[in-house]
């Protein structure tokens, strides 16, 4: 087998391995990038439209299906504009400022990406459970947290924290404050700073921190699913309902909605894709 | 618009910034804030613009206390060291913002904005970028947009920080003429940070030099180099040849040069003389000096010679007299200054 002729015409030859052996690792990589990534993706879609488009449409307009998605939007609709703001705020002061706590700071921002999930999901049960610290009290006062909607916001929450201020600190960072003075010593006051300075600056990295934070709201599993409590049509999200479904023999089921997240992410990956070749393209950095 | 600074002291931690700053600006008048780096002119201006706080101190623009005038209240122009100009917006944008952002009863009509942002940059000379961004146009260019757009507020005081600290040679000398003539049309009182001293000694009326936070000196270019007021001013200002001595009885002996003394006001003790490369006379016969090259330098003539040991560069006008390489003659150094580690 010849090595593929276009790779090694563009690429100055720095590597010693032979031809054949080049050739051979990058036909490996191929290969599994379609067996782990393209092949699975792939399924998801063949499986949903396995019994026609007829049976997708049906599995679509299931009231337990249409009681999920309602649900994932509404938990994603509370989650990422909280996290955009937080996420904003958290930047701004860790960005440009230096106190004292900033790199703990950092830290606890970054903790939801290095604690499991289900542990994200456990501590709200600990916390306001039936018989968690605050649970008995939040009883009494007829509010329900866990196995409701609130503990999957919570839960969401807390598992998409880090998204938008991690994308916005070094972004941050690097573009300093002066421009923001340049700003007040022209007579600006805070919110025309933040609207017409502070903002259109880092948008195009704000808005890719809220994409990735909203796929990962809508496509959390671990830490919803403990606190979720699986009552169908009520505290199931749409990942839970696909294993749910899954769990019950509903391939079609469990695959249109699988296949309806599976979209989600492709179009997430489409605008980043289309974001980082928009801020390329004018030589700026995105991160 | 008058400025007056009463002992201001600024800390970062235990480093001062600020080490009792006083100092009257008068209306009118082009200062420059001169001193190496990390001497506190920075901290001055940001002080003066109320971009930061002092520790202790008072601060008077014309007049009026600025203690509790937060930076947006102040109506000070202020010209970053890097420009800060807003990339994500055209030049014309970049200067109308501080009248866009103005409250809706003192806000100028639209199109007055315009005309007013068009006449800005045609004063500047560069009426032809206005739909340009920040990233298309040169430093020059970007020096004098940021200029503009601090203009744009009609500020009475305009502060510049290290204005042309990012420019090449070539482009700063023209703009330091441009400066200090818009200075003077428009009636401004203008401030300006630098390190260099011939920026400083070029276009201010009067120039402060600051060491560690302490102003050391403040005072007109001429005078200041007529009457350094101590030998950090004097080594700032240019080029210094420094030689030891020790002073008793009023005169200063050059204990290990054969030099002949010089008369001092300083008191007995170790003590330096500095005089400048230009201010050394040459005098014919046998001496103590040594020429080891000559360069015609312009109006100037670059004499490179050894005396004792040490190697001096002195500048002598191209009519004075000139000795050969290699030929011996006597130092004239009486108009050196004579400092006393202990006195002023």
């Amino acid at each position: 087998m010849s090595p593929v002729p276009g790779i090694a015409g563009a690429l100055p030859v720095c590597t010693t391995e032979r031809p054949a052996t080049q050739a051979g690792l990058i036909a490996l990589t191929i290969l599994l990038l379609a067996v782990l990534l393209l092949l699975p993706l792939a399924v998801v879609f063949v499986e949903a439209f396995a019994h026609g488009l007829g049976a997708v449409v049906n599995a679509l307009i299931e009231p337990d299906a249409v009681a999920a998605i309602e649900l994932t939007l509404i938990v994603a609709a509370v989650s990422v504009p909280l996290n955009t703001v937080c996420g904003l705020a958290a930047a701004w002061c860790i960005g440009r400022f230096r106190f004292p706590g900033r790199g703990l700071l950092v830290t606890l921002i970054e903790l939801p990406l290095s604690v499991s999930p289900v542990i994200s999901g456990l501590v709200w049960v600990l916390l306001f459970g039936a018989n968690g610290w605050l649970g008995p009290m939040l009883d009494r006062a007829g509010v329900r947290i866990i196995f409701a909607l609130p503990g999957l916001i919570l839960a969401t929450v807390f598992v998409t924290f880090p998204f938008v201020a991690r994308t916005l600190i070094p972004l941050m960072q690097e573009q300093g404050s002066t421009e923001e003075e340049a700003a007040i010593t022209l007579g600006a006051t805070g919110w025309q700073i933040f609207r017409r300075v502070t903002l259109p600056n880092i948008r195009w990295g704000l808005l890719y921190g809220v994409l990735l934070c909203n796929a990962r709201a809508m496509g959390e599993f671990g830490a919803v699913a403990v606190v979720s409590g699986h009552v169908r049509g009520l505290t199931m999200t749409m990942p839970l309902q696909v294993e749910a479904l899954f769990n019950d023999y509903d391939w079609v089921g469990a695959f249109t909605i699988a296949g309806l997240l599976s979209l989600l992410a492709l179009v997430t990956l489409a605008v980043k894709a289309a974001l980082e070749w928009r801020v390329g393209r004018r030589g700026g950095a995105l991160l | 618009m008058k400025v007056e600074l009463f002992e201001l002291h600024k800390a970062f931690g235990k480093t001062a910034a600020l080490d009792g700053v006083s100092l009257a600006v008068a209306s009118g008048e082009f200062l420059a804030l001169l001193g190496p780096s990390g001497s506190g002119k920075t901290s001055l201006l940001r002080a003066l613009a109320g971009l930061d706080f002092v520790d202790s101190g008072r601060i008077e623009i014309d007049g009026r206390s600025m203690e509790g005038v937060t930076a947006r209240e102040r109506g000070v122009g202020f010209v970053f060291q890097h420009y800060a100009l807003f990339r994500h917006m055209t030049v014309a944008r970049n200067v109308a913002f501080g009248l866009e952002v103005r409250p809706r009863q003192q806000r100028p009509p639209r199109r007055e904005i315009r005309d007013r942002v068009r006449s800005l940059l045609d004063l500047m000379g560069i009426g032809d970028l206005a739909d340009r961004y920040p990233e298309q146009i040169s430093g020059g260019q970007r020096q004098r947009v940021a200029l503009a757009r601090a203009l744009a507020i009609q500020p009475g005081l305009l502060l510049l920080d290290e204005p042309f600290g990012a420019l090449d040679a070539r482009v700063r000398k023209n703009l330091r003429g441009w400066l200090r003539d818009l200075h003077d049309r428009m009636g401004l009182t203008t401030i300006f940070v630098t390190h260099d001293q011939a920026e400083a000694m070029e276009m201010a009326d009067r120039v402060a030099v600051l060491r560690a936070g302490r102003i050391e000196q403040v005072d007109s270019p001429d005078r200041l180099y007529a009457r350094p007021a101590n030998a950090f001013v004097h080594e700032f200002l240019g080029d210094v040849i420094r030689l030891e001595c020790s002073v008793a009885q009023g005169r200063a002996h050059f204990d290990a040069l054969p030099l002949s003394d010089i008369a001092t006001t300083c008191p007995a003790g170790p003590a330096i003389a500095l005089i400048r490369p230009y201010e050394i006379g040459l005098h014919p016969g046998p001496g103590p000096a040594q020429v080891l090259s000559l360069h015609a330098n312009g109006p100037l003539r670059r004499v490179r010679l050894t005396l004792a040991g040490l190697a001096l560069e002195v500048l002598l006008p191209a009519d004075a007299w000139c000795p050969a390489v290699g030929q011996s003659c006597t130092l004239d150094l009486s108009r050196a200054r004579i400092y006393s580690p202990t006195f002023p």
